[in-house]
């Protein structure tokens, strides 16, 4: 069967259960005899533990310890407890040590028979400090500016060169230069960091929250010193994570070593304001852009500096630059990164990590050059089309960028939008369009799957994916359906678990393109086994034929490519060949590939606005988004990712920042009231389609990913519309109303 | 003048009777115990989740003699005498063709896509049956803004006002 380029959209094959409220989260998990636990968090950003009090609290009922660092278990690998050149690997605080390098840091867990308990207790405890100045994150805190070592995705360069920047601005005509600034910002998934941990003897099981069952394996085992095999993690259901989940947090070490100091279950559930800090954070960015061109609208100079900082014990790096090395074509480019120390918890992988703050400030400048070059912004962009990566300088294995922007410009009415800002003005209302283009690369890690064709010809899947919310665990099933021509129903999943095959993490929008793939060439190879089966089995019809010569079809079915009319059912063949599985596992991944292409998916983005001008109130009226990201394999689930990327471009461009006392380095708004998220009344006309893209070069599954890809370029196509609609430029976010009142009032 | 309340001691358990789902439950709780972890951690009723314990997510969104209330706002002992429905006592009880039965919104929510990491969603659900039975759902705009006390941070929100639409132009609501 020929692969389906637009996949069927079928429902969720968890969809019911999640309706109902009879799948179990993380938290939902329960043990007998378990024991609730409470963190306590530093109330200061710099310094030393020089006292804890847990007298009042161990005096209450219920209450069963207090771990601190006086009496946490030692960990055998705690020297494995530093960064790696593995992103989700970072530096946790794990109670071996007096130290607090950030406010709101884990440094003691109550445990109790009852939550309230717990939580009381946690109240009580007493902790004196010998305090430390603080060191402010951006945008103040500008001491000392480093280069990082390395950046998340280990394959990127720090800073590039390419050509003679000063060259390419010498030829120029035009000119801008612009610094735009974002906040920083925290994932605030809607379920919170959760884990029941327990231990049979030396053997560790953990029911926990996480976006990389297997990574979270192999961390928790290293930080213990034991051997993986003795840890299992379960993830039945996750309630989002974008980015925060998938590194292994220091909760994740100290709930099991919690369980091991007082020999009982633990279950811990991070309250709202404690995952603002422990579990990562995007970073604050300042990125200054310069682009310059002839008067014709080619670019000959670009330069994107970025700044971005990282905690006082850490490294993490938010690459904000690494778009705009191959986005468009230009010969002479200077990119850099530097960052800052401050006393924060370590930034993380958020949604569009590096891209998202990145393309913001590339697409904005876009936006002012193609402002100040008197062009339409589309076609500032067809002008400066990559045909080939200009930072790889390699082929991309496809890119239908060109046929996004047309399809996307035509339904969105884009001809329409008059060229002057402040145009479309209705009384106090101003309305704008903007656009931006979007882009994310396709990203793969190593993944295994195992499949079983079953003698009643139903398929099995076993792989330790976990599902974030994204559909994984319906489109796994697709995968394995199509290759055989069956219905997905005819496929069962076993996932979720660490007794499966290790599989990648579901994160930097690789989950289909690592995991996917496993269960591709799994499947393939069952096929390609079972159809051998015919070839030397005398009484099948299919005796002798050639394995090209055979094709699976719909209902279960081999027949003979050439001559259809031969064939026979699976379950014959099997039936005849003694009623045994077929299974083949399959340990997947990228090929050399990577050497010869860039792999990205491409997309642009629409966006329509409405800005009161007396209050300042910007609404996002319409959102349209045109993607090309290799085979989608379900419409259905696809579409509502790239939808939900759109909303959080939505949020990041109006709504979220996380706002530090600068004294004391303390977020003041930790929680989802002053935390501000998009509500459904922020979200109106708001659709998203898919470009046909075949790409067989990608990976066996064929698909470029489609998780972040939604946010990268919206957030500045909003910015854009806001310009087009008012005539100002806002290059701070987040775009409030404030900052667009004060704009009035000038 | 009010009276002075008489001091509670809010550890000291009280024998109190809720009635969950048309179903009647006796035990013993602390007054602190908010009905959302009375739900959660004493009657295994862990469909209505938490998400922030603040009131300001709406993802423990339960109804309470009929209007919609965050569980994690109300106190248990409070609730007594009174009907509470949580997302596990909306659809009929037993199965057909094998199938758990769903309430015609929760198969909305599964056919329009209103969901992704799926936390949200029995609070969403909670309040959508609340918004089509009070008349607040005669148009995407009006639906959009009652919605608004339903945090869903994947952003299925499209999906959420398809589903509450569908439903009240298949007009199936119980």
């Amino acid at each position: 069967m020929a692969k389906k380029l637009l996949g069927d959209p079928i429902n969720r094959v968890d969809g019911a259960l999640k309706a109902t409220g009879r799948a179990r989260y993380s938290g939902d998990i329960k043990r007998p005899g378990m024991l609730h636990g409470v963190l306590v968090m530093s109330t200061v950003a710099n310094g030393k533990i020089t006292a804890i009090d847990t007298a009042a609290t161990l005096k209450l009922p219920g209450v069963v310890n207090v771990m601190t660092h006086l009496n946490a278990p030692k960990l055998a690998g705690i020297d494995k407890n530093k960064a790696s050149e593995i992103a989700t690997d970072r530096v946790l605080q794990l109670f071996q040590d007096d130290l607090v390098h950030y406010n709101n840091q884990p440094i003691a867990m109550v445990l109790a028979d009852t939550l309230e308990q717990a939580t009381e207790g946690a109240s009580l405890v007493r902790v004196t400090y010998q305090i430390q100045p603080v060191k402010q994150p951006l945008p103040t805190g500008k001491a000392d500016l480093a280069t990082p070592k390395q950046l998340p995705r280990i394959d990127d360069q720090v800073d590039t060169k390419r050509g003679d920047l000063a060259a390419g601005l010498g030829a120029a005509t035009q000119r801008i230069e612009a610094t735009y600034t974002t906040p920083t910002m925290n994932h605030n998934a809607l379920e919170p960091h959760a884990l029941l941990a327990f231990w049979e003897g030396d053997k560790l099981t953990m029911y926990n929250a996480t976006q990389g069952i297997s990574g979270c394996q192999k961390r928790v085992a290293e930080l213990f010193g034991m051997p993986k095999e003795n840890v299992r993690v379960i993830t039945q259901f996750l309630g989002g994570g974008f980015g925060s989940k998938g590194t292994t947090f220091s909760h994740v070490l100290l709930t099991p070593m919690a369980a091991k100091l007082v020999g009982k279950p633990v279950r811990l559930v991070l309250k709202r304001e404690q995952m603002f800090g422990m579990v990562g954070n995007r970073s604050a960015t300042e990125q200054t852009l310069t682009l310059a061109t002839g008067n014709d609208g080619k670019l000959l100079a670009t330069a994107h500096h970025s700044l971005v900082q990282t905690s006082d014990f850490d490294d993490f790096a938010e690459p904000a630059g690494t778009i705009t090395r191959m986005l468009y074509a230009c010969s002479n480019l200077d990119t850099t990164h530097k960052f800052i120390r401050a006393n924060i918890g370590t930034p993380t992988p958020m949604r569009a990590p590096g891209e998202a703050p990145g393309v913001f400030a590339l697409e904005s400048a876009i936006d002012e050059m193609a402002a100040q070059l008197k062009m339409d912004p589309l076609a500032f962009r067809l002008a400066n089309y990559a045909e080939k990566d200009p930072n790889k300088d390699k082929p991309f294995s496809s890119k239908s960028l060109r046929e996004c922007y047309r399809q996307g410009a035509e339904r969105f009415g884009w001809s329409k939008r008059p060229a002057e800002p402040r145009s479309l003005k209705n009384g106090h209302y101003l309305r704008g369009m903007g656009m931006g283009t979007t882009v994310y690369p396709m990203n793969r890690a190593e993944s295994s799957a195992l499949v079983r064709l079953k003698p009643d010809g139903t398929l099995q899947v076993e792989t330790g994916t976990q599902d974030l919310g994204t559909g994984t665990f319906t489109i796994m099933t697709q995968i394995a359906a199509e290759v055989f021509g069956v219905s997905p129903d005819q496929v069962t999943l076993s996932a979720g678990d660490s007794i499966y095959p290790a599989s990648s993490v579901s994160g930097g929008s690789r989950c289909t393109s690592s995991t996917g793939s496993a269960v591709e060439q799994a499947a393939r190879e069952v096929l390609k086994k079972t159809k051998q089966l015919a070839f030397k089995d005398s009484k099948s019809p299919l005796f002798n034929v050639a394995e090209a010569d055979i094709v699976a079809e719909k209902g279960g079915r081999l027949q003979q490519k050439s001559n259809p009319k031969i064939g026979e059912s699976i379950t014959n063949l099997l039936k005849r060949n003694g009623n045994n599985p077929v299974e083949a596992t399959v340990q997947s991944k990228q090929g050399d590939e990577k050497e010869k292409y860039s792999m990205n998916a491409f997309g642009a983005v629409f966006a329509e606005v409405e800005v009161d001008e007396l209050l300042g109130e910007v609404r996002v009226t319409r959102l349209l988004g045109s993607f090309a990201a290799g085979r989608i394999v379900n419409l259905k689930t696809a579409r509502s990712q790239v939808l939900g990327g759109m909303v959080w471009a939505v949020s990041m461009a109006l709504h979220e920042k996380t706002a530090f006392d600068m004294r004391t380095n303390r977020v003041m708004n930790a929680n989802l009231a002053e935390y501000h998220v998009p509500v459904n009344a922020d979200i109106r006309e708001i659709d998203g389609f898919f470009i046909e893209e075949a790409d067989d070069i990608v990976n066996p599954a064929g698909v470029k990913g489609i998780g972040e890809i939604g946010v990268v370029g919206t957030v500045a196509a909003i910015a854009n519309a806001i310009y087009h609609a008012t005539g100002h430029r806002f290059r701070d976010l987040p775009i409030t109303v404030d900052k667009v009142l004060s704009l009035a009032s000038r | 003048m009010i009276p002075a309340e008489p001091a509670v001691d809010a550890t000291q358990k009280q024998a109190i009777t809720l009635k969950v789902n048309k179903k009647t439950y006796r035990l013993d709780a602390e007054p602190r115990e908010t009905l959302l972890d009375v739900l959660r951690e004493r009657l295994d009723l862990t469909g209505s989740k938490k998400g922030c314990d603040h009131g300001q997510c709406g993802a423990c969104t339960v109804h309470v003699d009929g209007r919609t209330a965050n569980a994690c706002l109300l106190l248990a002992v409070m609730q007594q005498g009174r009907e509470i429905t949580t997302i596990e006592g909306l659809a009929p009880a037993g199965k057909t063709n094998g199938q758990e039965q769903l309430h015609p919104l929760q198969a909305a929510f599964v056919k329009h896509d209103g969901l992704q990491c799926g936390y949200c969603t029995p609070g969403q659900i909670m309040s959508g049956v609340a918004v089509l039975r009070d008349g607040h759902a005669d148009s995407p705009a009006d639906i959009r803004e009652w919605m608004s006390g339903n945090i869903c941070r994947c952003g299925a929100y499209a999906g959420i006002v398809a589903a509450i639409e569908s439903v009240k132009k298949g007009d199936t609501i119980g």
